[in-house]
């Protein structure tokens, strides 16, 4: 799905399409799999595995069709992605979710601020990561010390 | 007893001074939210979930209702001074809305809305209170077969009737499908397409979903898009009070628009945009100046706001009294329910009948706070409007994940919402509807217990889901659902269909 070339014109197999219908047949297989080796739970009449096996089908069938329509040209034109600003936002998503526990919330949060507001061109990094990280420490404040909610801590969170 | 005597006992616990905080901060943050452009109704209750975890359900869910209306009386707000509208709901409203506030008339425009939603919000959240127990009576008659049936009908209106694609919408159910199927099964308690990894034994929970699928999803497609261009926020000049002229051109409309939108709601047809574009091409019908409409009618702004409102309390009877999501909105209100184990539906009418008074008894008192915080506040309203799309989009971010955090601080919980953020990215790319994954996650157990159920008490005999005349009409409205539709559009009107076509709510 990271086809970034020229939308297609229509009548054209849309080779992206054409990838959701594959990745919508390999999830349908995937339950399908899963649900015949699965075992465990208690008996019942109409068993565990009626729906996902329906629900399988049903992707299946929606595959098909979509690979028909992707043949045909049916999907929607897309304008063109930048890739640069997504890689940002994910990358700050990433940081943020494997330093959570090592560095605590504010910090963390912080540097997902910064790599999202510097996916949206905003920048530099050396002004953004302090704001973001206090930014993140003031709403660590209100969350876990007034709402209770159970925030990591990390060094910054102790200092209090 | 009858409604009313119910809705006095409902505003007894209204009127307790911490639900009237509860409710003051929920209409607060609601608004603030959904004033910001980007974010609809949706989003802004999937976001402000964490904020009322540790309250007790009343106030809790007080403070939900409060969200929800601010939410889409902050959504009006947007669409009417900005060009690109924060909810796909107001649409309608930013045609004519914004095109008053062009012309220096961004006052009166809000003044209307605001006035307008207040009006729409009194008699529906009233039609609600009177319909409610009619309507539960008739629901505890129900089984399982017909409650399948139910929920039958809206997978089918929710994915399938309206858009531009049936096959992209039916796609989004049935991923939405698949991912309910995830974890414990409730009835046997067999674990499904665990992979042997234990976090996804209690299965995907419906606000990391919501928030990824909306706040990351959107997130992300804004930043990929290449035509960056800036919104231009017209300045509320002059004064935002009605004249008489405006006045005597507003309430016919928004009587109109509330009557459009409330029943709308109320049927399992799922969002809030079928009302709002009725009501628009009604008063512009009925105008006496429809030369005004495209270039800032008064009526085009009261009637369309009016029945957004109302739909959206339309909404709630579905979802109060047969448990029944049809819109993402209310999918993630019903997990505000589940949070506390309440299960919405005619028994907690019997069961909890203070809770779900109260909740619709604090409904109108949101409606009034509305009223007195929107205009006074709007240049508040517009200085949220003018934070840069950097850091706009940079809070959203820290915002969504603390949701998630809060309610289940693991990096794989984290993991989890950045998978479903880039599955949201992806099915916008391509044009697939994002409400139909949420309903389907939430219904789709239900809708199996449910089938299970009927089965297990006619001993395996499939007629049980068609031996009642309910369930019959209820199955073949959802088949008319999809095939009436698929009709339309190979007959070349699917731009009707695209146009009533939910983007977010």
């Amino acid at each position: 799905m990271t086809h970034q070339t020229q939308a297609p014109e229509a009548r054209r197999p849309d080779r992206a399409a054409l990838a959701i219908a594959v990745a919508i047949a390999i999830v349908a297989a995937i339950i399908t799999y899963s649900t015949a080796t699965a075992t465990g739970g208690s008996a019942t009449r109409i068993g565990p595995s009626v729906f996902p096996y329906t629900i399988a089908g049903g992707l299946f069938i929606l595959a098909v069709w979509t690979a028909f329509e992707a043949v045909r040209g049916d999907f929607p034109e897309r304008e063109e992605q930048q890739v640069g600003p997504v890689i940002w936002i994910v990358a700050g998503l990433v940081a943020q979710m494997l330093l959570l526990h090592i560095t605590g919330f504010a910090i963390a949060t912080g540097l997902l601020f910064a790599a999202t507001a510097r996916g949206f061109g905003k920048g530099p990094l050396w002004m953004t990561v302090p704001l973001g990280i206090i930014l993140s420490f003031i709403i660590w404040v209100i969350f876990a010390k007034g709402l209770q909610l159970s925030l990591p801590a990390g060094p910054l969170e102790r200092l209090i | 007893m009858d409604s009313f005597t119910l809705l006095a006992h409902g505003f007894a616990v209204a009127f307790e001074p911490f639900n009237l905080l509860y409710a003051l901060i929920g209409v607060t943050l609601g608004t603030a939210v959904g004033v910001l452009p980007g974010i609809g109704p949706a989003l802004t209750v999937a976001l402000l979930l964490p904020v009322t975890y540790k309250l007790d359900p009343a106030g809790s869910l007080i403070m939900f209702a409060g969200i929800y209306y601010g939410g889409m009386y902050g959504g009006s707000t947007t669409s009417i001074l900005l060009n690109t509208p924060g909810e796909s709901a107001s649409i309608v409203t930013a045609l004519e809305g914004n095109k008053m506030a062009r012309a220096g008339r961004g006052g009166p425009a809000l003044a209307t809305a605001a006035i307008g939603s207040f009006v729409a919000g009194v008699i529906a959240t009233m039609a609600l209170a009177l319909i409610a127990p009619a309507i539960v009576r008739f629901a505890l008659s129900f089984g399982s077969a017909e409650y399948f049936a139910l929920m039958m009908l809206a997978f089918m209106t929710v994915s399938a009737a309206f858009g531009d694609s049936t096959l992209r919408g039916l796609t989004a159910l049935f991923i939405g499908l698949a991912l309910g199927l995830i974890g414990a099964d409730g009835l046997s308690g067999q674990v499904r397409l665990g992979f042997g990894i234990p976090d996804l034994t209690d299965g995907i929970e419906i606000t990391t979903l919501a928030v990824a699928l909306f706040a990351i999803g959107e997130t992300l497609s804004v930043a990929a898009s290449k035509s960056l261009g800036e919104d231009k926020i017209e300045p509320v000049k002059g004064s935002v009070w009605m004249n008489r002229e405006d006045w005597s051109r507003s309430w016919k409309p928004w009587i109109r628009g509330t009557f459009i939108g409330f029943p709308i709601g109320a049927m399992p047809a799922g969002g809030a945009e079928i009302g709002t574009f009725l009501s628009y091409s009604v008063e512009k019908q009925l105008s006496k100046k429809p030369e005004e409409f495209g270039h800032g009618a008064i009526e085009g702004v009261a009637g369309p706001e009016a029945a957004n409102n109302a739909s959206a309390a339309g909404t709630l009877v579905p979802l109060l009294t047969l448990g029944l999501p049809t819109s993402a909105t209310a999918a993630i209100m019903l997990a505000g329910f589940q949070q506390f184990g309440l299960q919405p539906g005619p028994l907690l009418f019997a069961t909890n009948p203070q809770l779900v008074w109260g909740l619709i008894a604090s409904l109108l008192v949101a409606n009034f706070m509305l009223l007195v915080l929107n205009l006074p506040l709007v240049g508040l309203w517009v200085r949220l409007l003018s934070i840069p799309r950097h850091w706009l989009y940079a809070g959203i971010l820290v915002f969504a994940t603390l949701g998630t955090i809060g309610a289940n601080p693991s990096t794989f919980e984290l993991g989890m919402l950045l998978l479903f953020g880039l599955l949201g990215y992806f099915l916008r790319r391509f044009g697939y509807p994002i409400a139909p994954v949420v309903v389907g996650l939430i219904l789709g157990p239900m809708a199996e217990i449910h089938f299970r159920r009927a089965l297990q008490i006619s001993q395996g005999d499939l007629t049980v889901l068609v031996s009642s005349p309910i369930s019959v009409i209820l199955l073949l409205l959802a088949v008319c659902a999809v095939v009436v539709p698929l009709v339309m559009r190979a007959r070349g009107k699917g731009k009707v269909l695209a146009a009533l076509a939910a983007n977010e709510d």
